[in-house]
């Protein structure tokens, strides 16, 4: 199987992981308990903020560099000796970005049912991880995803069009990993946001850059570990506060009931319009069904595509660990996306009861700390003091003195980050989440990081550059690479790019189209030969990056040249916009490319079809294309047939052979 | 004797990853269409439409993934292709 290594006692680093992290956790709690007391002796809040970020980027740090590495297989693959429970908590923080963290239960919040299909979509795929895709590479021995797609479909032109797809995925991505990370440390540190962005940077590099993969699965185990404490404590007290039961999973019910009764007796006390209140439980109020569907169907099919997942399944020590390190990442992502509907549920109750109707001057003033960030508006105008919302209020004809639901908006960033004040809980838990958010942006940005510079470095330099590079100078192109992507992504974040911050729900549909058809195939159906894959990949990734492109940037071009009408609204199926209207009037009609604001942008497409879930199309015909491609060209070599057999039967070994040294 | 073997084995794998997939359909898509019905029922506290796409969904693919491991770890034993 994989190499035995001579390195620095890792064998013995391995047989003691339990021990290892055992100690780490409760590491981890004396740390939070100690911050709790000093907090309560009186350090300042600003104290308890920098070292739960300080210690915790520490800790990060140290493990990357204790797992530094000079080998091949120890950096791509992390010596392919990590158990499955391990890799699977690593691929639960790989998966759980910033966005998982922060945001889903802002959107769960705003969204209620239609919402889940994020919660859905982010966890179903990985059935199709484990059934199609992650043991056929693991027992492939690929390094990368592209590795795979070279060998099977013959040739350096199928690998290069995966590192095609694999960085336009994943470079946005992380980029917005690297947005969150600077984000959170300059609300925590008091910083510069630009300066903040740098921080995380340091820290993202100090864990990935010496020991590549080695170390990015040893620190992404301890950041699951913080984020997963962070994210549950909160909601475990409010549980334990509001219902006597410290289990939020469940008590949440009963805080869905309250907000169903709340919602009634607010259209009858006259806080909210039939309108502008959208009940929390009645689906397709903000999605219809099929685009509901389709969002479900190409988050997941996206999962199961993404190449920083995918890789996390090289470095399993056998096939059958594999599998199962699927189902352990899938309990552990679990873990998370199911306590986030109880978030969104136990904050919005929270918002119906103590916001909405509440007389102005008696705003409670957790609000303004969000107002100032341009986070929370109250009558259209940010929330920064009283008297702002008052002059605001004002100038709305007959408005109450009261806040009323359509008054009210928030970011959906806001819900987690705020819930510990909310519930009036010390700062420490505000704290605590802190790092478990910079934890989960972290570890996405590492993963992410790897599965760029890994695909530029080994595909792009050593398999298709120079095959004969010595392995000190294929680490060290790694390095380079890794470091330069790494500050391309944080300049490009720190100049907060708000349209790179909206392709992020992008790289599933595209990762969806321009991958899974050939990998599925690749696999499945031994007639799938190179012709077929690479006209299979440009197709269904060129379709789903058109439609992204045209439907956001160029509604006017795609209106007037490929057929397609504005979207609908979900509820009543009148269309959004009047197009005709529209193109009557240059100031809306000659503006290319339009801008996220612009009336048009991302409302028109298709058979309604947002552009969120534009792999329906890419998908679908990346199949066809294949099989359609392939059936009309030479079937292909035998070696090929040899592949798969080898590649479909678990014992022996890998079909790449490990580079030794 | 050997090709027939690894056949068979193939052929058991295709069956288990197609029952995988047809439950994937089922608990992803299939009783999600049946939604409004379905939130009639309160079940725990929760609307039950509600609660499959919140919780009892996401349940089902846990031990769905669970089990799969062990189905195909008994093919693959079975057909004397596992690894030792």
């Amino acid at each position: 199987m994989s190499t035995p290594t001579k390195e620095e006692s890792s064998g013995d680093f391995v047989s003691n992981l339990g021990k290892i992290y055992g100690f780490y956790t409760g590491g981890f709690f004396g740390f939070v308990l100690i911050l709790a007391v000093m907090e309560q002796i009186g350090v300042p809040n600003y104290i308890i903020g920098y070292a739960f970020v300080f210690l915790t980027l520490a800790v990060y740090a140290f493990i990357g560099i204790i797992t530094r590495t000079q080998q091949v297989s120890e950096y791509y693959v992390a010596g392919r000796r990590v158990p499955a429970f391990y890799n699977g908590m690593a691929t639960g923080a790989d998966w759980m970005s910033a966005a998982s963290f922060v945001g889903m239960a802002g959107s769960l919040f705003l969204l209620g049912y239609d919402g889940l299909a994020f919660v859905l979509g982010w966890t179903g795929g990985y059935v199709l991880v484990a059934i199609f895709v992650a043991p056929y590479l693991r027992k492939f021995g690929a390094y990368t995803v592209p590795d795979f797609l070279s060998e099977r479909f013959g040739g350096n032109l199928a690998r290069f069009l995966g590192v095609i797809v694999l960085v336009c995925c994943s470079f946005t991505y992380v980029t917005a990993q690297i947005y969150g990370t600077g984000l959170i440390a300059s609300r925590f540190l008091g910083i510069d946001f630009t300066v903040a962005v740098y921080v995380g940077l340091i820290g993202i590099l100090l864990c990935a850059m010496l020991g590549g993969m080695r170390a990015v699965t040893w620190t992404q185990v301890a950041q699951y570990i913080v984020l997963i404490v962070a994210y549950l404590t909160p909601i475990i007290i409010l549980s334990s506060q509001k219902y006597g039961l410290p289990i939020p999973q469940l008590t949440y019910g009963q805080a869905l009931q309250d907000i169903a009764a709340r919602e009634q007796q607010m259209i009858a006390q006259g806080l909210a319009t039939a309108a502008a209140l959208k009940p929390h439980t009645t689906p397709f109020l903000n999605y219809d069904p099929l685009n509901y569907f389709g969002l479900i169907f190409c988050l997941m099919v996206g999962t199961a595509s993404l190449p920083h997942i995918l890789m996390r399944y090289f470095t399993t020590p056998s096939v059958r660990e594999a599998r199962v390190s699927v189902a352990w990442s899938l309990f552990f992502i679990f873990l998370l996306y199911f306590s986030a509907p109880a978030y969104a549920a136990f904050s919005k109750l929270e918002v119906y009861n103590t916001v909405i109707g509440r007389p102005i001057p008696e705003i409670r003033p957790w609000l303004f700390t969000y107002g100032q960030l341009g986070l929370i508006k109250i009558c259209g105008a940010d929330a920064i003091n009283v008297d702002a919302v008052i002059a605001a209020c004002g100038k709305i004809a007959g408005h109450p003195g009261v806040i009323r639901l359509q008054d009210f908006n928030i970011n959906t960033d806001v819900i987690v980050l705020s819930t510990p004040e909310i519930a009036g809980m010390p700062y420490v838990i505000a704290g605590l989440v802190a790092a478990g958010g910079l934890a989960a942006a972290l570890s996405t940005a590492d993963g992410l990081l790897l599965a760029i510079a890994n695909a530029l470095s080994h595909d792009v330099y050593y398999k298709m550059l120079d095959k004969n590079a010595p392995t000190g100078r294929r680490l060290v192109v790694a390095r380079v690479l890794l470091v330069g992507v790494a500050v391309l992504a944080a300049y490009t974040a720190s100049t907060r790019p708000s349209d790179i911050l909206a392709m992020v729900s992008w790289a599933f549909s595209l990762a969806a189209a321009g991958l899974f058809p050939a990998l599925v195939m690749g696999i499945w159906w031994k007639r799938a030969n190179s012709f077929g894959a690479v006209a299979g990949i440009i197709a269904g990734f060129g379709i789903t990056l058109m439609y992204l492109v045209v439907t956001r940037y160029y509604p006017q071009f795609g209106v007037e040249f490929l057929g397609m009408t504005s979207n609908v609204n979900p509820v009543t199926r009148v269309p959004l916009l009047d197009l005709a209207k529209l193109a009557a009037d240059p100031a809306v009609w000659n503006v290319s490319p339009v801008p996220a604001a612009h009336v048009m942008a991302s409302k028109v497409g298709w058979y309604n079809i947002n552009n969120i879930s534009s792999g329906l199309f890419g998908v679908p015909i990346g199949f066809a294309t294949i099989w359609i491609v392939s059936l009309l060209t030479p079937a292909p070599a035998q070696k090929i047939s040899d592949l798969l057999d080898q590649v479909r039967r678990p014992r022996g070994e890998t079909y790449l052979k490990e580079t030794t040294a | 004797m050997e090709t027939e073997k690894s056949e068979r084995h193939w052929s058991a794998t295709r069956s288990l990853m197609f029952f995988m997939l047809f439950l994937w359909v089922v608990f992803s898509f299939g009783v999600h269409f049946f939604v409004r019905d379905l939130n009639t029922i309160q079940f725990l506290g929760f609307p039950l439409g509600f609660y499959m796409a919140a919780q009892g969904s996401l349940i089902v693919f846990v031990i769905m993934l669970f089990w799969f491991a062990w189905a195909q770890d008994s093919i693959d034993r079975k057909y004397d292709v596992a690894e030792d």
